[in-house]
């Protein structure tokens, strides 16, 4: 058994678990990036009620726990206890299904997600058609949603949904093949679907694939960018649960537990398209100017970067722990704050040591781009108004998709050119 | 709960014989508890897909009898009641009420009163407005500005209930003038609010009037003309922004109005984007009057001479005032004993809400939202 | 990657793909028939993959199971249920499908019995890594002109679509 799992990290550390056939360390793997996942949509739920509320003058939770940190908490356990409502028309096995195809279709993506050249749970030829395709069956599940519930305003937001997610996946894939291409630029001249080799693809031609071709790869990404949302169904264009038209659209006779699912897919979706869009454009793991930033000096500088910025969160929470009421009544609080930050702090001396620091490298500037991503879907939802249906519809196939079509022709034929 | 198709009468039902693959129309029903019908407003919507076929407005879930109220209560008791129609524009309501009681008596406010009149009223314009603005952006799908618009209103309600108590349903005049004369510090206070609010009001302009989405979901969309306005009654900036220059401040100035020097904005193509311009324009408007009426309010009375009792002969008056969504009207019929015979009140957004069938016929599900928002209705004041 | 448990996969799969081919047709309800569509069409995909075909595989799941599918959703959901309860579910023709799918099967036994000769002796497994490469090389290299000949052919059925449900273009 210990030489099972010794197999992998000794022989092997080049090529993912799933690759190397090794059950155990795939487990592990598939275990760590769904806590991990966990992890962040809880975080996410607190910051983006905290980052919206800030934008808007407001100071968002701050009751649960010193500075509403307990939030996510409060709310999972409140979500949990509701009662879960089967509306009497409803078809019981549809409205069953439906959560459970989203949440299905939201976790399996991340198998393919590369977090470093060998973190990830496997890497597949086809990695980024799978993820498109197994990312697109989760409009399946809103559709059946808004079907199931037998109720007018989720089966217009079904319908709204249906016909949104199908008509921006063109634009997408547009945007994504003619990274593809870029990928094809090499000596060989042999692209690949593969995420982690699209990744390398960018190491070995020293430059992100969003400045190859200046402004080419921008404006791919920037039609991919503005895909992205429209799959997720974030604002600008969330008009499947638009809130004031359909007041919530395909989830609307959902609640607790099954409304949750909901909640979950919907973030770690947006998670996992932002992790393409990271691979396709941004670099994926790669530090930034791994060729310009060369030398010993300049590792040492990027890899105290995981360490600093824990620090830096911890001094924040620090700061916030000083800046706390002295009454009584905000003793334990205050005590929780200072705890927190105190994990924060040993977190991040445990990333200074130099064996973790080095490891952790990659991991730690692939979710620092994801993060900047989901930081933009916040921004969005707190600037702009929504989109109307024809307006949507008419942006996808009037603009995105003339534009990825231009941009793949063009990029096709820099590729000859040049 | 009444049924859905009594109501939809008008709307051609006609025959639903199902077929197998017939794709009928669907009616949905907009309330009366819904995030974006502005309180308990009910529209039954007919759809094909998303295009709305037709509507049905139903309302009276907040009435609580006003009129009738009146009917029971001396003049004086009445007085807050009107308070309670227009919740977001409640000055307005007490002035118009107030004035035509006094028209009816054939007493003038001094001219001192007159100008805090004024300023409350704009006041209050700009807090009506600024609810509008925020909860119409909500509407569209912009949530911040809401948040924004409520921050400076804050500021205007702050001056309200140092004024005289109360921050919404102010009861800020009575018949004949005022009650409270000005605290220490009024002026500067507006003189401060106007300098802080100017810088706010571009702001709200720089988050929306250039913002493509918000252009594209307001422009075109509700659209009225003016003849349309004029056949339904419509006034107030709805009118306005049909192109008609029509706003009572102007047409027959009452309480200190034609003193001051300002501009009646007014658009071009009536459709809800005009009507956001409109309004924003009014604000500024506002604020010039304000600024005109602050630096020089005369010495003197408050309050006219008004008999404790008040009794007026008898005799029937109708006095309207431009509230912040239109043509605030009463019509008060006295049979000369201490509580009116009649008071019947001519509420804009009841009116104006007449237009929304039109408006958003033959355009989608998402356009009822903006043009409900646009019309800036209050279901207290439409069902009264 | 060396393939793990294929026997039992391949049975996994076919069940899937066959259970669910059956409950598209028993099925009353027109959604459910979809979902099962769904499934195998899902099931189709495993297939290809352990035929070493992940781009069929993976195009398979975006267009049929994810694009098509929702468009066939998007079209029953409008279906009033208890109506197309009450309709005829099978149709009259029983005897012709009788007649039709003995008529196959016996093919099926007949090619199992008889034509051994006729399949490879061994398998050939193409290269995984360059399946897609492989795939553009025939696609766009010796069968272009049947290539374009059916995209061609998908044009004509789009602009006939569009007349069709148009009635002003």
């Amino acid at each position: 058994m210990l030489d099972y799992i010794n197999s992998y990290l000794s022989d092997t550390v080049h090529v993912t678990p799933g690759e190397a056939g090794n059950f155990f360390w795939a487990l592990v793997y598939i275990i760590a990036i769904f806590a991990g996942l966990s992890v962040a949509v809880i975080a996410m739920n607190w910051l983006e009620r905290k980052i919206l509320a800030h934008m808007q003058i407001r100071l968002g939770p701050m009751r649960v726990g010193p500075h509403g940190l307990l939030q996510p908490v409060a709310d999972a356990i409140k979500l949990l206890l509701k009662e879960d409502i089967l509306p009497s028309e409803a078809d019981p096995l549809v409205f069953w299904l439906a959560p459970l195809i989203v949440v299905w279709t939201a976790f399996t993506v991340f198998i393919v997600v590369p977090f470093g050249p060998t973190h990830a749970v496997t890497d597949m030829n086809i990695g980024v058609l799978f993820m498109l395709g197994v990312s697109s069956l989760s409009v399946l599940g809103v559709v059946t949603a808004g079907w199931a519930s037998n109720s007018h305003y989720p089966l217009i937001g079904a319908l709204r949904s249906s016909a949104q997610m199908v008509s921006y996946e063109i634009a997408m894939g547009l945007a994504v093949v003619s990274a593809v291409l870029m990928s094809s630029l090499n000596a060989e001249g042999t692209g690949t679907l593969s995420r982690i080799g699209l990744v390398q693809a960018q190491e070995a031609q020293q430059t992100w694939f969003i400045f190859k071709f200046f402004p080419l790869g921008l404006i791919a990404f920037f039609v991919f960018a503005v895909a992205m949302v429209a799959e997720t169904n974030r604002a600008p264009f969330d008009l499947p649960e638009a809130e004031s038209e359909l007041t919530a659209g395909f989830h609307t006779e959902y609640s607790g537990f099954r409304w949750s699912l909901f909640f979950l897919a919907e973030y770690s979706a947006m998670i996992a398209v932002s992790s393409i869009a990271v691979t396709l454009w941004l670099g994926g793991w790669l530090r930034p100017f791994p060729h310009a930033l060369t030398g010993e000096t300049w590792d040492l500088v990027f890899s105290l970067f995981p360490g600093i910025t824990f620090m830096f969160l911890a001094a924040i929470t620090f700061y916030s722990v000083a800046r706390m009421p002295k009454h009584p009544y905000f003793r334990v609080q205050t005590i929780g704050l200072a705890g927190f930050g105190a994990v924060l702090a040993l977190i991040g001396l445990a990333l200074f040591a130099p064996p973790v620091r080095d490891r952790i490298q990659d991991v730690y500037w692939f979710v620092v781009k994801v993060a900047g991503f989901m930081y933009l879907y916040i921004w969005y939802r707190g600037t702009f108004p929504r989109y109307r249906f024809d307006q949507l519809m008419k942006v996808g196939w009037k603009v995105l998709l003339p534009i990825g079509l231009g941009v793949l022709i063009l990029t096709a034929v820099s590729g000859i050119v040049f | 709960m009444p049924d859905a198709t009594k109501f939809l009468s008008h709307l051609e039902l006609g025959e639903t014989d199902q077929t197998f693959l017939d794709s009928n129309e669907l009616i949905i029903n907009m309330g009366p508890q819904h995030p974006a019908t502005h309180g308990v407003l009910r529209v039954i919507l007919k759809l094909d897909g998303e295009k709305v076929l037709g509507t049905e407005c139903v309302i009276g879930y907040l009435h609580r009898g006003v009129e009738k109220i009146a009917e029971h209560r001396t003049y004086t008791m009445f007085n807050p009641y009107v308070d309670r129609m227009d919740y977001v524009a409640a000055v307005s309501n007490g002035l118009g009420y107030c004035e035509a009681v006094e028209k009816l008596m054939n007493v003038e406010a001094p001219p001192r009163a007159n100008y805090i009149r004024v300023i409350l009223t704009e006041l209050n314009r700009l807090a009506s407005h600024m609810l509008w603005l925020g909860t119409h952006a909500l509407d569209i799908g912009a949530i911040t500005p809401l948040f924004y618009t409520f921050r400076d209103r804050e500021e205007i309600l702050k001056i309200f209930e140092k004024y005289c108590g109360a921050r919404l349903t102010t009861h800020a005049f009575r018949i004949g003038g005022c009650l409270y004369e000005t605290y220490d510090g009024f002026e500067q206070d507006v003189t401060r609010f106007l300098k802080f609010v100017a810088p706010k009001i571009d702001e709200y302009e720089e988050l929306l009037t250039t913002n493509r989405i918000w252009v594209e979901r307001t422009k075109k969309v509700g659209y009225i003309t003016a003849d349309d306005c004029k056949a339904l009654g419509v006034t107030g900036p709805v009118l306005r922004a049909s192109g008609v220059q029509w706003d009572l401040r102007k047409a027959q100035p009452y309480a200190a109005y034609k003193e001051f020097d300002f501009d009646i904005p007014t658009g071009t193509n009536g459709d809800t984007y005009d009507r956001y311009l409109v309004r924003m324009q009014e604000m500024r408007q506002s604020l010039r009057i304000i600024d005109q009426a602050v630096g020089k309010i005369p010495e003197g009375p408050i309050m006219a001479k008004v008999p404790k009792v008040i009794k007026p002969a008898v005799g029937e008056i109708y006095h309207s005032i431009e509230a912040p969504k239109g043509e605030l009207g009463y019509f008060i019929v006295s049979d000369g004993s201490t509580q009116p015979y009649r008071v019947r009140v001519r509420p804009p957004s009841f009116v104006n809400l007449q237009a929304l069938d039109q408006m958003v016929r033959g355009q989608l599900v998402a356009d009822v939202v903006a043009v409900i928002g646009t019309l800036d209705i209050v279901l207290g004041e439409v069902d009264r | 990657m060396q393939p793990v448990a294929t026997t039992f996969f391949f049975y996994f799969l076919s069940a899937v793909t066959v259970i669910s081919g059956l409950l598209v047709i028993t099925r009353r309800n027109a959604v459910h028939s979809a979902l099962a569509l769904i499934l195998a069409l899902i099931g189709q995909a495993g297939l290809y993959l352990m035929l070493y075909a992940p781009f069929v595989a993976g195009v398979q799941i975006i267009l049929y199971a994810g694009g098509i599918m929702v468009l066939f959703l998007f079209v029953i959901m409008l279906v009033s249920i208890e109506q197309s309860l009450k309709e005829e579910q099978f149709s009259k023709l029983w005897v012709v499908g009788l007649v039709s799918a003995l008529a196959l099967g016996g093919l099926f036994v007949a090619v199992y019995l008889k034509g051994k000769g006729i399949f490879p002796e061994r398998v050939m497994i193409p290269p995984e890594t360059s399946n897609t490469q492989e795939i553009a090389n025939y696609l766009y290299g010796n069968y272009m002109f049947a290539f374009e000949i059916a995209s061609l052919l998908l044009l004509v059925a789009i602009i006939g679509a569009v007349v069709m449900a148009k009635k002003r273009i």
